[in-house]
C-alpha cells in the first residue's frame, strides 16, 4: 500500500527518541510484562461485551452488534499542544455559529461575495423554514464535532465539521473508563486531564438554552430513533449519565403548545430536545408529510419559543464538504482574524479549473462526495486500482458538483498494541465542543479513531477503524 | 418515567419470569423422563410442550414427541416464537428500550445471562448439555433478580418490574395446575398409587415446589394438599396467594408514587375479596379448573388495567 513519503509518529521520532508529551506512558509501558499486556489487550473486548457498548451493523436477516476494535495505547496530547488547538477549535465553532445566524437571516456573507448563493440553494440540508427565526440563546450548533488530522508536530488541519449530530462521545468516556479499570496505576503516573464530566457539561450547557416557555428547572431529553440505530448505545449513554429521559418520535406529542412527553402521568412538557435524529424525521407536517415518524407540529412550537431543539434544524448545511472549502472565508468574515486551524487544501470539483487538475491527478488525491460521510462514496486515488479510478473518472465527470477533491495526506501515526508489540498506525482525532450562550465549552480529549489495518488511511468505524482513548496531559 | 419505558421494565421481567419457567418444567420434564419407560417418557414430553403452551406450534412442525426433540423446540427452535432463547431476546430488547431506567448492575446482569445463553443455544443441546442449558437459564433469572434487589431504586421502574415478574409468575402456576389438575382432583386423591405420586411429584418440581412441600408437610404426598400448598400457601413464593400478594403491594406502591388510585387498584381490590376467603375445600367446590380461569382472567385484566393507567403506549 502506497503512503505518502513523510510520515509524523506522535510517540517516537525519527531518530529513535521519544517524543515529550508520551515520555510518561513509555517509561510505564517498559516496565510492563508483555505477556501481560496480551492478556489486558483480550480482557478490554469483553468488558466492551459485557457492558453493551456495540454498535449495530445491518446483515442480511437481522440487526447485528458489533465492537469497535478498541485499542490500549493511549493518545497523548501535551498541555501547550492541546492550548493551541482549543483556541483555533473555539474560533472556528464560533464562526460556524455565526454563518448559521447570518444564513438564516441577512446573508451578509453572500451580499458580501464571500460565499457563492448557490452553494446552499442547492443545499438539501438548507431549511427554507428556518429563515428569520432565531433559536433560543441564537444557538445553532450546540454540539460540534471538529474532526482534526495532524501530519507534524505543529501541523494540525481540520478535515471535517460536523454540525449535525457528531457521535462518537459515548467512545470518548467509555474508553477512558476501560483504561482507568484496566490501568489504574498508570493514571497514578501521568496526570491527564478527566473527561468523565462531559454529560454534566453537555446537560449544562443544553439548559441554558432552554426556550421562554421553560418553567424552573429545564427538562431535557433526548430524541433517539430507536434501539435499531447504530448509535443507539450512545443515546442511551448519554440521557443515563444526564439524567435525562431517552424518548423515541411515538413519546411525543404536541399539547397545549408544548412538546410533550408521555409519561406515567400524562404528558410532561419538555423543555429541550438533544436530538439524534435527521431533520426529515422531526415534524411531518413541516417537512416530510409521507413520513409517519416524527413530531406533528413540533416545528410551530419551536418558532414559538416553546421548545429548543439541540442541534438546530438546518445545521446539516456546515456538513457540506462545499461549505467546507470556503471555511477560511467564513471564519474571517465572522471573527476578523486569520483562522488558526488550516483547512486541508480542496478542490472544488465545479470549478473548471479544479475539476481539470483533480481529472489528471485522480491516482494522488482523495475524492468525496459534498455530502457524504462515514468514508463512504470516496476514492483515495494512491490505494485504489485502476479499475476504481476509471470508474471514479465517469462518477465524476458526470456530476463535477458532487465532488470535492483534496491531496492524500501523509496523516500522523500513533502506535497501538499488536502481537508484536508496538506498530505505528494512522489516526484522526475529533474532539467535541458544546455552545451555549454563556461560553463555548471544550472536553479535553475526544475522540480518537486509528486505521488498525497497516498502511490504511481509512478511520472510520463502519470501514473497520478502531478508537483510542485520548489524553490531554496536565500542565 | 416514559410510558413507554415503564412498558419496557413491566415486559422485560415478565419475559424473564417466562423463561424461567419454561426452564423449570424443562427440568421437571428431564427429570420424569429419566424413571420412566419409553412410551410414557414420550407422554411425559408432549404434556411439557403443551404445559409450556407450544403444542400447537411443536405439532406444525414434528409429528412425534422424544426428548431432545422437545427441549431443542422449547429452547431453541427459530420457528418456535415461545422459544427460551426468543424470550431472553425479548429479555435484552426490553432492557435495552429501557436501559436509562435499570442501573448498570442490572443491565450487565441482563446482558451477561443472554450472552451465555446465547452462546449455550448456538448449537443443538444434546442429552449431555441439557441440564446446564436448563441450570443457566434459572442462573440468569436469579443474577438479574439479585442485581435489582442490589442495585435499583425503589421508584416506580422498580414496581412495574416486580407486578410484571409475580402476575407471570401467578399466571404460570395456574396454568401449570389447570393443564394437570385432572391428576389432582380429589375423587382420584385417594388411590394412592405410585404413578399418581410420581405425577403430583413433577407438578411440584415445574414449579420448584417439591422441597418446599416436602418440607412443610413431613413428606406426605396428597393431592389437597397439593393444591392448598400451590393456591393458597403465602410461604410459597410461587403460589397464586403469594404472587397476587405481591402484585397487590406493587400496585399499592405505584398509586402512593403517583397519588392516584388507578383502576388496576380497584381490580386489585375485587381481586382481593375472591381470594381472600378461599380455602381449599372451597376451590374444590367451586371446581378447581373454574378457580384458576378466573384468576387467570383477572390477572390478564389487571395486566390490560396497569397498561392502560400509566399510558403505556400511545
Amino acid at each position: 500500500m502506497a503512503d505518502a513519503p513523510y510520515k509524523f509518529d506522535e510517540m517516537q521520532q525519527a531518530d529513535g527518541s521519544i517524543r515529550t508529551p508520551y515520555g510518561d506512558y513509555n517509561s510505564w509501558y517498559e516496565e510492563q510484562a508483555a505477556d501481560l499486556l496480551r492478556r489486558k489487550h483480550f480482557e478490554a473486548e469483553g468488558n466492551f461485551r459485557r457492558t453493551g457498548i456495540t454498535f449495530n451493523v445491518y446483515g442480511d436477516n437481522e440487526a447485528e452488534e458489533r465492537l469497535i476494535p478498541f485499542d490500549m495505547v493511549p493518545r497523548v496530547i501535551g498541555a501547550g499542544e492541546w492550548r493551541k488547538l482549543t483556541r483555533g477549535i473555539e474560533q472556528r465553532v464560533r464562526a460556524l455559529n455565526a454563518f448559521m445566524y447570518d444564513l438564516y437571516h441577512r446573508q451578509e456573507i453572500i451580499r458580501a461575495g464571500r460565499v457563492p448563493e448557490r452553494l446552499f440553494r442547492n443545499n438539501a440540508a438548507w431549511l427554507p423554514n428556518m429563515v428569520g427565526f432565531t433559536p433560543p440563546g441564537g444557538v445553532y450548533t450546540h454540539i460540534v464535532g471538529i474532526d482534526l488530522v495532524r501530519t507534524g508536530p505543529d501541523e494540525w488541519f481540520v478535515l471535517e465539521d460536523n454540525a449535525r449530530t457528531p457521535s462518537g462521545v459515548s467512545y470518548m468516556l467509555e474508553n477512558r473508563e476501560t483504561m482507568m479499570s484496566m490501568f489504574p496505576e498508570l493514571f497514578t503516573r501521568v496526570g491527564v486531564e478527566p473527561v468523565s464530566d462531559y454529560p454534566r457539561r453537555l446537560a449544562k450547557s443544553l439548559a441554558a438554552c432552554a426556550p421562554p416557555a421553560t418553567k424552573g428547572k429545564p427538562v431535557v431529553a433526548v430524541l433517539t430513533p430507536g434501539i435499531f440505530n447504530s448509535a443507539y448505545f450512545e443515546h442511551a449513554f448519554l440521557a443515563d449519565q444526564m439524567g435525562a429521559e431517552l424518548v423515541e418520535g411515538s413519546d411525543l406529542r404536541v399539547v397545549d403548545g408544548r412538546v410533550g412527553m408521555r409519561t406515567t402521568r400524562g404528558f410532561k412538557p419538555v423543555d429541550v430536545i438533544y436530538r439524534r435524529v435527521d431533520d426529515d424525521f422531526l415534524d411531518p407536517l413541516s417537512f416530510n408529510p409521507s413520513s409517519v415518524l416524527g413530531i406533528p407540529g413540533i416545528m410551530d412550537v419551536y418558532r414559538a419559543g416553546g421548545v429548543t431543539i439541540a442541534n438546530a434544524p438546518g445545521t446539516g448545511v456546515c456538513d457540506d464538504k462545499a461549505i467546507y472549502s470556503f471555511m477560511p472565508e467564513i471564519v474571517e468574515f465572522y471573527t476578523g482574524e486569520k483562522p488558526l486551524l488550516p483547512n486541508v487544501q480542496t478542490w472544488r470539483c465545479s470549478e473548471a479549473d479544479s475539476l481539470a487538475y483533480v481529472l489528471d491527478n485522480l491516482a494522488e488525491v482523495v475524492v468525496k462526495e459534498v455530502h457524504g460521510s462515514g468514508g463512504y462514496g470516496m476514492l483515495i486515488g494512491p490505494t485504489a486500482s485502476r479499475r476504481e479510478i476509471a470508474e471514479f473518472r465517469r462518477k465524476l465527470a458526470a456530476n463535477p458538483d458532487n465532488y470535492i477533491a483534496q491531496p492524500t495526506l501523509a496523516l500522523s501515526t500513533c502506535p497501538i498494541f499488536t502481537k508484536s508489540g508496538l506498530a505505528p498506525r494512522h489516526v484522526d482525532l475529533r474532539p467535541f465542543v458544546l455552545v451555549s450562550p454563556e461560553k463555548i465549552d471544550i472536553t479535553p480529549g475526544g475522540l480518537t479513531r486509528v486505521a488498525m489495518k497497516k498502511g490504511s488511511l481509512v478511520v472510520n468505524s463502519s470501514q473497520g477503524g478502531g478508537t483510542k482513548d485520548t489524553w490531554v496531559l496536565k500542565d | 418515567m416514559l410510558g413507554r419505558t415503564a412498558n419496557g421494565l413491566f415486559w422485560m421481567f415478565r419475559y424473564l419470569e417466562r423463561a424461567e419457567n419454561t426452564a423449570r418444567l424443562l427440568d421437571a420434564g428431564l427429570r420424569m423422563a429419566l424413571t420412566r419407560d419409553l412410551a410414557s417418557s414420550k407422554e411425559e414430553w408432549r404434556s411439557v410442550i403443551q404445559t409450556a403452551g407450544q403444542k400447537t406450534a411443536y405439532e406444525k412442525k414434528f409429528d412425534n414427541y422424544t426428548g431432545s426433540q422437545a427441549w431443542n423446540f422449547v429452547l431453541r427452535d427459530k420457528e418456535n416464537q415461545a422459544s427460551v432463547m426468543r424470550m431472553m431476546d425479548s429479555v435484552r430488547t426490553n432492557a435495552r428500550l429501557s436501559r436509562n431506567a435499570i442501573s448498570s448492575e442490572l443491565w450487565e446482569a441482563i446482558n451477561e445471562s443472554w450472552m451465555q445463553i446465547k452462546e449455550m443455544l448456538a448449537r443443538p443441546v444434546t442429552q449431555a448439555t441439557v441440564g446446564q442449558v436448563v441450570a443457566a437459564v434459572r442462573r440468569g433469572g436469579t443474577l438479574v433478580h439479585g442485581a435489582m434487589a442490589g442495585s435499583m431504586l425503589r421508584s416506580e421502574g422498580y414496581h412495574f418490574a416486580r407486578a410484571g415478574t409475580f402476575l407471570e409468575r401467578g399466571e404460570s402456576t395456574a396454568r401449570i395446575l389447570d393443564i394437570k389438575y385432572y391428576l389432582l382432583l380429589p375423587s382420584f386423591s385417594y388411590v394412592g398409587s405410585t404413578h399418581d405420586t410420581g405425577q403430583w411429584d413433577t407438578v411440584l418440581r415445574s414449579v420448584s415446589g417439591d422441597r418446599g412441600y416436602r418440607f412443610l408437610n413431613a413428606g406426605q404426598i396428597d393431592a389437597r394438599g397439593i393444591v392448598e400448598f400451590l393456591l393458597l400457601d403465602t410461604r410459597f413464593p410461587r403460589s397464586l396467594a403469594f404472587c397476587h400478594a405481591a402484585v397487590r403491594e406493587n400496585l399499592r406502591a405505584l398509586a402512593k408514587i403517583h397519588g392516584i388510585e388507578a383502576q388496576s387498584n380497584i381490580l386489585m381490590r375485587e381481586a382481593d375479596t375472591r381470594i381472600a376467603d378461599m380455602n381449599v375445600d372451597a376451590v374444590f367446590e367451586m371446581g378447581l379448573h373454574r378457580f384458576l380461569i378466573e384468576f387467570m382472567n383477572s390477572n390478564a385484566a389487571i395486566a390490560a388495567a396497569i397498561a392502560e393507567d400509566y399510558r403505556f403506549t400511545a
